[in-house]
């Protein structure tokens, strides 16, 4: 048994002045007052990494700099599914009795602390460094490829992708802490700037600073509780290029070890918290996690499926796409918005039932997968 | 093993490698074979004819040497050797197009560029 008994999130957007530390540090002290529990409580310690502030030992950098000494700690990379699989690590180490309060913590400036051309050159460099990058590909080309090949096999179109744009717009407005509080329709995605076709600007989630944090412990906290109840993990390729083909994918073989793990079907599933650093990346993993038939998402999308009055609600708090995308932090975000969902704090963008919700992260170009089940339990 | 030369080390050719254990054949160079392990690879010239298995046209780039060619069309292309690679292609390339390889030079390099083939393969090679 683990349970997830603190969160917390900063706002998302421009933190002027603050940096990697200050971002973590914010958040995870958020998720202390969240849990109840005091900096000496927390024996455990696992972060994610900064791309503005590279650091072979951010873990023990975090540490001292926030006064905690642990007795298990280090950084993990595993791209956009980080924070789930630092969740899933932690979930593993309180089971085992490695830590009876492990804190998992990430934030970035990496909006401010960086230029956006550093941004997305940096993140480019998850491709091949010899047959990719020397071609002159974003990540935003990486998906564009698999978008081009995901809408010519199963019919998808630009406009069908442009409604989770609008979907997760919709969802930040109700979101105080959003990066972005504008309205916007199909015909502004269509309409908006070419980034790497067919992906537009409003198909690809911003660069944001901003951190998360939250705390996996071995015993509840609090009444309300909120435990793992299994995750998975699937690592098909790293590069585009060596991708399996689109059936074959990585969050088809996390969601099937997953349910096996947790004895669950999707039609238990109250709420999806699904990563969408752009609108294919939601689009296909709904599909492949079985929260939608193979072509039949842009159907259920238009029909307030997923809407947050909808049978399934989704990244109620706006997603990457709005909440906004800070690295490590930003997925991390899907799980705070569950738990505020899961124990009735959501405010004005509460659902009616998020009792069991799906998670799903990924990272680098649909490379690497976990899926994770929560449910509330009293 | 005999190492060829390709458009990764500035030569006017694309490499690929096929395993003499289990007849695996890979872009990516290694000293092994990725699938079986053995270490007996030979390589080979790819011809450069190939299928359009995805396309991307970038539009926005990030450093000032690839800025200076936006757009460009990245593309993924099934190769008839077998193996699937990252390339330049033409602007009006679309899935399922026939290509041939060229190089052009691309930000201080010479990277692989597929066009249409001006042959169209009769046999219909993909899905």
């Amino acid at each position: 048994m683990s349970y997830i008994t603190g969160v917390g999130l900063t706002p998302f957007g421009r933190h002027e002045g603050s940096s990697s530390l200050d971002l973590m540090s914010q958040a995870a002290s958020l998720a202390l007052a969240d849990a109840g529990l005091q900096r000496r409580e927390i024996d455990g310690i696992l972060c994610g990494y900064s791309t503005v502030s590279p650091h072979i030992m951010l873990a023990t950098v975090f540490a001292e700099h926030f006064g905690i000494q642990p007795s298990y700690a280090h950084a993990v990379q595993v791209g956009g599914a980080t924070g789930l699989a630092m969740t899933m690590l932690a979930h593993m180490l309180t089971e085992a009795g490695v830590a009876q309060h492990v804190l998992v913590v990430a934030g970035e400036n990496r909006l401010t602390g960086q230029s956006r051309d550093a941004s997305i050159q940096a993140l480019a460099q998850v491709g091949h460094p010899d047959y990719e990058v020397p071609l002159g590909p974003t990540i935003p080309a990486y998906y564009g490829l698999v978008a081009s090949r995901y809408m010519h096999e199963y019919g998808l179109t630009q406009e069908d992708l442009a409604e989770f744009a609008v979907l997760m717009r919709r969802h930040a407005l109700a979101h105080p802490g959003a990066q972005f509080h504008d309205p916007i329709t199909v015909a502004d995605v269509m309409a908006s700037k070419p980034v790497a076709l067919p992906l537009k600007l409003l198909d690809c989630c911003p660069v944001s600073d901003g951190g998360a944090a939250f705390i996996i412990s071995r015993e509840p906290t609090a009444d309300v509780r909120v435990q793992i109840r299994g995750c998975a993990q699937a690592h098909t390729h790293q590069h585009v290029t060596a991708a399996p083909a689109l059936d074959r994918l990585g969050a088809e073989i996390a969601i099937a070890r997953a349910k096996a793990a947790t004895g669950i079907a999707i039609s238990d599933v109250r709420y999806a918290a699904v990563y969408d650093s752009f609108t294919i990346t939601l689009a296909m993993l709904l599909e492949d996690l079985g929260l939608a038939k193979r072509g039949e998402v842009a159907a259920r999308v238009r029909a307030g499926y997923f809407s947050c009055d909808g049978e399934m609600p989704l990244n109620t708090h706006g997603g990457l796409l709005s909440y906004g995308h800070c690295g490590v932090g930003g997925a991390m975000a899907h799980l705070v918005e569950t738990h505020l969902q899961m124990t009735g704090r959501a405010g004005d963008r509460q659902v009616r039932d998020a009792s069991l919700a799906l998670l799903h992260g990924d990272g680098g170009a649909l490379s690497s997968h976990v899926s994770m089940v929560l449910e509330r339990t009293r | 093993m005999n190492r060829l030369a390709d458009w990764t080390r500035g030569e006017a050719a694309i490499v690929f490698q096929r395993c003499a254990g289990c007849g695996a054949t890979q872009y990516f160079r290694r000293a092994f074979c990725a699938s079986c392990g053995a270490t007996d690879l030979q390589e080979h010239r790819a011809s450069g004819e190939g299928t359009v298995y995805a396309t991307s046209l970038v539009c926005r780039a990030a450093t000032p040497e690839t800025k200076a060619h936006v757009p460009y069309n990245i593309v993924l292309i099934d190769t008839d050797e077998g193996f699937r690679m990252m390339a330049h292609g033409d602007n009006d390339l679309a899935i399922g197009d026939r290509v041939s390889a060229r190089f052009v030079q691309f930000a201080g390099r010479l990277v692989p560029c597929f066009a249409k083939a001006s042959q169209p393969d009769k046999t219909e090679r993909w899905r």
